[in-house]
């Protein structure tokens, strides 16, 4: 596996200019308490693989930055755009910010160019022509230009899930958020998404990931953040944070993941 | 019966077995009927009972309806001698059935309208049609406006009373309206009660919620007869619109009830899906949740149409005599008097003749709108 001394590729060098500001987030559902004061900044160019147990919180936290899940307390700032009750900053922090679901909710009434090409034309308003002339330039780059004029019920569950990731390049956007893309996949499929997920961590996206692939963890991501009852437990650098692992539950965490 | 068929004749090695052909006795017409309808004895006796009364019933049906039936012109029942069923009263009404009280030689005016409405909605409900956008806005845009000065008048032609319109004529003026009108306030009245907007939602529900706790009959009459006590002295509308208005709002408070069971089948993800892509509510609403939702409706819908198609027959209780109508009142004349079987059986026929259409239609939509295998 990777170690220390790993080359980065200049493509992938973090710049200092803030992306994504998260602090003092607090959320309910209810009277349950799922996140409590989480501090996050994330910088531009950053890869944040973002793990823990089951009901920690991990998604909820990165649904809050597109705003699918409305916070309570605290103040999230993506690109320069505060996200409130006021619509237009959350369509306009939605149009800049991508996400990758675990069931990939691709319209299934839409073929799959339809898929791709639907948020540009009507969100962007761009024309129909060059809408698919981004749109099969993404397919080709996550592998599947064939199957553009297909709709997604016909696809397997690894290729949905890429046209998932074509969709939301398409909009251009500045962040991608990944809700455990992989997790609804049969083995054989995983590598295939992650290996354009690594593609796409390459050109320089910043991504946020809650994903429970370590081994995509390690490769990939400048900073692990390991969350557990609904707090920012710790986080490190893939490095630091498999060899030496700070708190008990951490250290619980990955023996579970890592010697099942 | 030995299983030649299903052993195979010579050793194949793994993952070289070829297709083979199903047996014989579970395909073509002896395996249909093997399976439909004789597979076990209760089977085989029931249908063999079906088959003795369909014996018992049709010939009897098919002499009194076509071979021992009148079929000639004439002018009262005394000319109708054989011992069928006597067509002959359908002939001598048959115009009147169609227009009603519509004046003769103003006939062309109806005849035009419902032939430019065959020429420009017929092909929009098929597909692969150039210039749809444009067809769609002829037809609820331009036609309504164009037939309505058609049956009306204005513009130089005659006004023609709508107490004088009836017959098939009515009934497919009051279905079409009902129809065209109840779908888009039905699935916005859906959308209300779905809203997270308590205004809009506890009107949509209050609205949906009175609307269908009164049978039809009481909403006509209302329109009818109430709603002039409650109008301005002087102010009168038409009773034939308020007919209308009253059948589109009753026909929208069901088809709210059976859209909203659509928007209820869509999975949250669809809705995540479109809003994560920077999508308003009216963008995600219009090319992703509805067009899904009206897809899985499409058999409620269908059946909400062919009911409000059916209720026309009751604005008779306010003095209007589409189809239905037309006949009864035939059935009463002195010279056609006891014919009421003949004319309600043609009845019968025209209304089955167009709400068999709108399913037939309803079932080819749904093949078309079917996109390849639903994994989940």
């Amino acid at each position: 596996m990777s170690n220390a001394a790993r080359a980065v590729p200049a493509s992938m060098q973090i710049s200092d200019q803030v992306m994504i500001e998260v602090s003092g987030l607090h959320k309910w559902y209810g009277q349950f308490h799922v996140l409590k004061n989480i501090d996050l900044t994330v910088y531009k160019g950053e890869r944040i693989v973002v793990c823990g147990p089951s009901g920690s919180g991990k998604s909820t936290l990165i649904r809050c930055l597109n705003r699918l899940e409305e916070h309570q307390k605290g103040r999230i700032v993506v690109d320069g755009v505060e996200l409130s009750n006021d619509l237009k900053h959350i369509e306009q922090v939605r149009r800049e910010v991508g996400m990758v679901f675990q069931h990939f909710n691709l319209f299934p009434h839409l073929t799959v160019l339809q898929n791709l090409t639907l948020a540009p034309i009507w969100v962007r308003k761009m024309p129909k022509a060059e809408a698919e002339k981004v749109a099969r330039h993404y397919l080709e780059r996550v592998k599947i230009p064939e199957q553009a004029d297909k709709f997604p019920g016909q696809l397997s569950g690894g290729q949905q899930q890429r046209v998932a990731i074509a969709r939301s390049l398409c909009m251009n956007p500045k962040v991608m958020l990944f809700d455990e893309p992989t997790s609804a996949l049969d083995p054989e499929m995983i590598k295939e998404v992650l290996d354009v997920m690594i593609g796409l961590a390459e050109s320089g996206m910043t991504m946020l990931c809650v994903t429970h692939e370590m081994g995509f963890a390690r490769t990939v991501a400048n900073r692990v953040i390991f969350m557990d009852g609904g707090e920012i437990i710790e986080q490190n650098d893939p490095e630091g944070f498999f060899a030496n692992p700070k708190s008990e539950r951490t250290k619980l965490f990955l023996s579970q993941i890592l010697h099942h | 019966m030995t299983d030649e068929t299903l052993t195979t004749p010579e050793r194949y090695e793994p993952g070289r077995h070829p297709d083979m052909p199903p047996p014989g006795s579970t395909v073509g017409v002896i395996g249909w009927l093997r399976s439909n309808l004789f597979s076990s004895p209760l089977n085989t006796i029931l249908t063999l009972a079906a088959l003795y009364l369909i014996y018992l019933i049709l010939p009897p049906i098919l002499d009194w309806a076509i071979f021992s039936a009148n079929w000639n012109d004439g002018t009262s029942r005394e000319e109708c001698v054989r011992e069928g069923a006597c067509w002959t009263m359908i002939r001598a009404r048959f115009w009147q059935f169609v227009y009603g009280r519509y004046p003769f030689d103003q006939r062309w005016r109806v005849d035009t309208a419902f032939l430019l409405f065959l020429v420009t909605a017929v092909p929009l409900l098929i597909d692969r049609v150039p210039g749809k956008k444009y067809l769609a806005a002829f037809v609820f845009l331009i036609l309504p406006v164009i037939s309505f000065f058609l049956f009306y008048g204005g513009l130089g032609l005659p006004v023609v009373d709508t107490s004088l319109w009836g017959g098939l004529m009515l009934t497919l003026i009051l279905g079409i309206v009902g129809i065209v009108f109840s779908l888009p306030i039905g699935i916005l009245l859906a959308l209300g009660r779905r809203s997270d907007l308590p205004i809009i939602r506890i009107s949509s529900v209050a609205f949906i919620e009175f609307v269908r706790a009164v049978p039809l009959i009481t909403v006509l009459f209302m329109a009818s007869v109430m709603l002039p006590l409650f109008l301005p002295q002087g102010v009168t509308f038409d009773k034939l619109l308020r007919a209308m208005i009253g059948i589109a709002l009753f026909g929208a408070a069901y088809m709210a009830e059976v859209v909203r069971g659509g928007l209820q089948a869509m999975p949250r993800g669809q809705y995540e899906g479109a809003m994560a892509l920077g999508l308003g509510y009216w963008q995600m609403m219009g090319l992703i949740i509805l067009p899904q939702a009206l897809k899985i409706s499409i058999p409620g819908i269908v059946n909400t149409f062919i009911g409000l198609f059916k209720d026309t027959t009751l604005v008779i209780v306010i003095g209007l005599f589409e189809l239905l109508g037309t006949v009864q009142q035939a059935t009463r004349d002195a010279n056609w008097a006891g014919l009421s079987t003949e004319g309600y059986v043609f009845a019968a026929v025209v209304y089955f003749m167009f709400c068999f259409s709108m399913s037939r239609y309803s079932v080819r939509l749904e093949r078309k709108l079917h996109t390849g295998h639903k994994r989940r």
